[in-house]
């Protein structure tokens, strides 16, 4: 314990920039001497991805070699550049507080990017899952909106993700794309990453108008009523996509064109947290919550329950299209199958892992059940019976998530730290 | 269908289908709805506890029939099996609630809602890494014999689905009406808090809910399994969703009401395959559904609850 408080003392000045320069070090060393040298002299067949986790499952014997690999080039680089550093990245840090928040947290998201857009761009698998996890932190913040920030538990995410999906997907697909089903492109696919946005936000805006059909019915009453209208809602949209032919019915649809490069979902994505924080903790996100914690008395202290809840709903729903969008582009090929009970679950559990009423939480949630599940694909069908058991310990002892109710203030994480 | 006096045969095979399928989602709902009623959680684990249920049955009834074939009947067998069966199946549910949900029974209840999905997930992988992923066949117990009244196609095995399935909501509905136990249910259900206070230990009433709902999900199971003999360890999924939407549809916590959304959705379902192409049955069954609640949003036999359920 007296070692761990003693790193913990002196790691303690290190300011957000320092861990990023760390971290960009690190990266830089896998990139250009990792392959070649560090995981051949320690006796790794490659660059282990995910930290070695893979490698270490299906291989027992390289446990030594992966483990010096990530202390070799992620952990000692990040501690002693951190550390090395802060002699400038404190003042730096320091400077950077004097401007406006927006743009010191700007300049560290550029440079967080930059790191991970090196990470991932070591082989096309991590960009993958990379994309993946982005996508899935979304689809976690949105749907935090409705069962974490409004206290309703909904079953159609699926549902409104496959809403977004296929409308963006047809809107690209006529637009952008030489179709067997839409004839040629309508216009040069030169303008498609121009046009992208339109596209999604079209389909973002179509999933929040199907979300009508759970809202209207569903919030003339209190309780349970929503959980399963909105899964009748998910089975509607799954049985209704495979009866429509012209969009591929269950064959599915592909042949989308690749507009979800890296920076792209990486934007959608922090645009995503910058709106649905500035949502809840705006005067709407307020009354929200006080809806959630006393209908009749936020009803009597001037809230408009129905209206506070159908605009949150919408909007959950909304950014859950955008992120079948993305989810639709990023796989090229969709088809109905993806957008089931299997869906579900792996939100429900994302969100619920991480924790209600937290946009950290949920970032939490997301990326751990993304990177678990595989970093645990070498164990086959017995990861299948870890993350449940994983989750339910976490349901037992913090029932709300990990990180429930609680924020994390920018100002204070990239602010400079004085030596203790 | 050339004419109207064909119409009439057409109907009534359709309807005993119906009744057939019904009678499934009738008796699992009806687990659910208790489960539900009682202690107010969603059990989603409940689907999975009828495919272990199934397989339950399926190892008990290979047993029995290695062992007295030939020398018992085969309705003496199916009768032992059902009853090992349920009293097996009813500890899975004593085990799913001590094991999930007693932890949490103070969390919010969508916790114990994950908590479900969760062990359903473990059972199913479970099942799957135990017995492989080879399809087994459920051994058929009793003789089908099919009877053919004017036009008419239908099973001594459908004709026996149906009457056990009704024989047991009528036994569960004296158990709650008649007996100490039943009374202590329907308390529970109507105020979890005050129950306590009553000399009612919750610590037992909740097993034995659990139990209860397993018991019925299990000889469910092997009327299944006597009905469409493949087993899979992913069966319950589906029809675990369906009997949580019955559960909900009967409104909160009734019986009868999960009983007869158990045999509407089976009806819905039976009758769009016949009608429309077989692809739209979900679409229409839901919208159906959706429809329902809309005008009668706390189900058929729901109560006004005044107070705001815990979530």
């Amino acid at each position: 314990m007296k070692i761990v408080q003693s790193i913990k003392k002196f790691l303690s000045n290190i300011p957000m920039a320092g861990w990023l320069l760390g971290m960009l070090v690190a990266v830089l060393i896998e990139y250009f001497w990792g392959y070649d040298y560090i995981s051949y002299y320690l006796g790794l067949p490659k660059i282990p991805v995910l930290f070695g986790a893979i490698i270490m499952l299906k291989d027992p014997t390289m446990i030594p070699g992966a483990l010096a690999y990530d202390l070799v080039v992620y952990v000692l680089p990040v501690c002693i550049v951190g550390k090395a550093s802060a002699f400038f990245t404190n003042p730096l840090a320091a400077a950077m507080e004097k401007l406006p928040l927006w743009i010191s947290v700007l300049i560290h998201l550029c440079c967080f990017y930059g790191i991970l857009s090196l990470w991932a761009g070591i082989n096309d698998y991590r960009v993958l899952v990379v994309k993946l996890t982005l996508i899935s932190i979304i689809l976690t913040i949105s749907i935090n909106v409705i069962n974490g920030y409004q206290g309703e538990f909904s079953c159609s995410h699926p549902g409104f993700m496959a809403v977004g999906a296929y409308v963006s997907s047809v809107i690209t697909l006529f637009l952008f794309a030489n179709d067997k089903i839409f004839g040629a492109a309508v216009l040069p696919p030169s303008l498609g990453p121009w046009l992208f946005p339109f596209a999604l936000i079209m389909g973002g805006i179509a999933a929040s108008v199907a979300s009508l059909l759970v809202a209207i019915p569903s919030f003339r009453t209190r309780g349970d009523y929503l959980a399963i209208i909105s899964l009748a809602f998910m089975f509607i949209v799954k049985s209704a996509v495979e009866n429509i032919n012209v969009i591929g019915g269950a064959r599915g649809m592909g042949g989308q064109p690749d507009l979800a490069p890296l920076y792209v979902i990486f934007i959608w994505t922090m645009l995503c947290i910058w709106v649905i924080h500035n949502f809840v903790t705006s005067i709407m996100g307020k009354a929200l919550n006080a809806v959630r914690d006393d209908e009749a008395a936020s009803e009597s202290m001037t809230v408009k329950t129905r209206k506070t809840k159908m605009t949150a709903f919408m909007f959950g729903a909304f950014w859950a299209g955008i992120a079948g969008g993305l989810f639709a582009h990023v796989l090229t090929y969709i088809n109905p199958g993806m957008f089931s009970i299997n869906r579900l679950a792996e939100i429900l559990a994302m969100v619920y892992f991480g924790g209600l009423n937290s946009i950290v939480g949920s970032i939490v949630g997301a990326v751990s059940i993304n990177i678990l599940g595989e970093a645990l694909r070498p164990l086959e069908l017995f990861k299948w019976i870890i993350i449940p058991l994983i989750l339910i310990f976490v349901m037992i002892f913090r029932p709300y998530g990990l990180i429930s109710f609680r924020e994390i203030n920018a100002g204070k994480l990239l602010a400079a730290r004085k030596n203790k | 269908m050339e004419s109207f006096t064909d119409l009439i045969p057409f109907f009534i095979q359709n309807f005993i289908n119906a009744l057939q399928r019904g009678s499934f989602y009738a008796v699992i709902s009806i687990g659910y709805s208790m489960v539900y009623g009682v202690l107010m959680l969603f059990n989603f684990a409940h689907g999975d506890i009828f495919m272990v249920g199934t397989y339950i049955g399926f190892g008990i009834a290979t047993l029995f029939l290695s062992l007295f074939a030939g020398i018992l009947p085969g309705p003496v067998i199916f009768v032992g099996t059902v009853v090992v069966t349920m009293f097996l199946a009813s500890w899975i549910g004593v085990f799913v609630e001590v094991a999930g949900y007693r932890p949490l029974r103070q969390a919010p209840r969508a916790s114990a809602a994950i908590t479900g999905l969760m062990i359903g997930i473990i059972f199913e992988t479970g099942i799957l890494i135990l017995l492989g992923a080879k399809r087994l066949s459920f051994p058929p117990l009793i003789e089908s014999v099919s009877y053919n009244v004017g036009g008419v196609y239908f099973t001594n095995i459908k004709v026996m689905i149906i009457i056990i399935s009704l024989l047991l909501m009528l036994a569960l509905h004296t158990f709650i009406q008649k007996t100490k136990w039943g009374m202590a249910m329907r308390a529970m259900s109507y105020d979890f808090l005050a129950v306590p206070l009553m000399g009612v230990s919750i610590n037992i009433m909740a097993p034995l809910t659990f139990a209860i709902g397993a018991g019925l999900a299990a000889v469910a199971g092997i009327l299944y399994g006597q009905a469409y003999p493949i087993l899979d360890p992913y069966m319950g999924v589906l029809i675990g969703w369906k009997a949580f939407v019955a559960a909900i549809l009967g409104g909160r916590g009734s019986i009868k009401g999960a009983a007869l959304a158990g045999y509407l959705l089976g009806f819905i379902e039976i009758f769009v395959a016949t009608i429309f192409p077989s692809t739209l049955r979900d679409l229409i069954a839901y919208s159906i559904i959706l429809l329902i609640l809309t005008f009668r949003p706390r189900g058929f036999f729901g109560m006004e609850h005044s107070t705001k359920l815990r979530l």
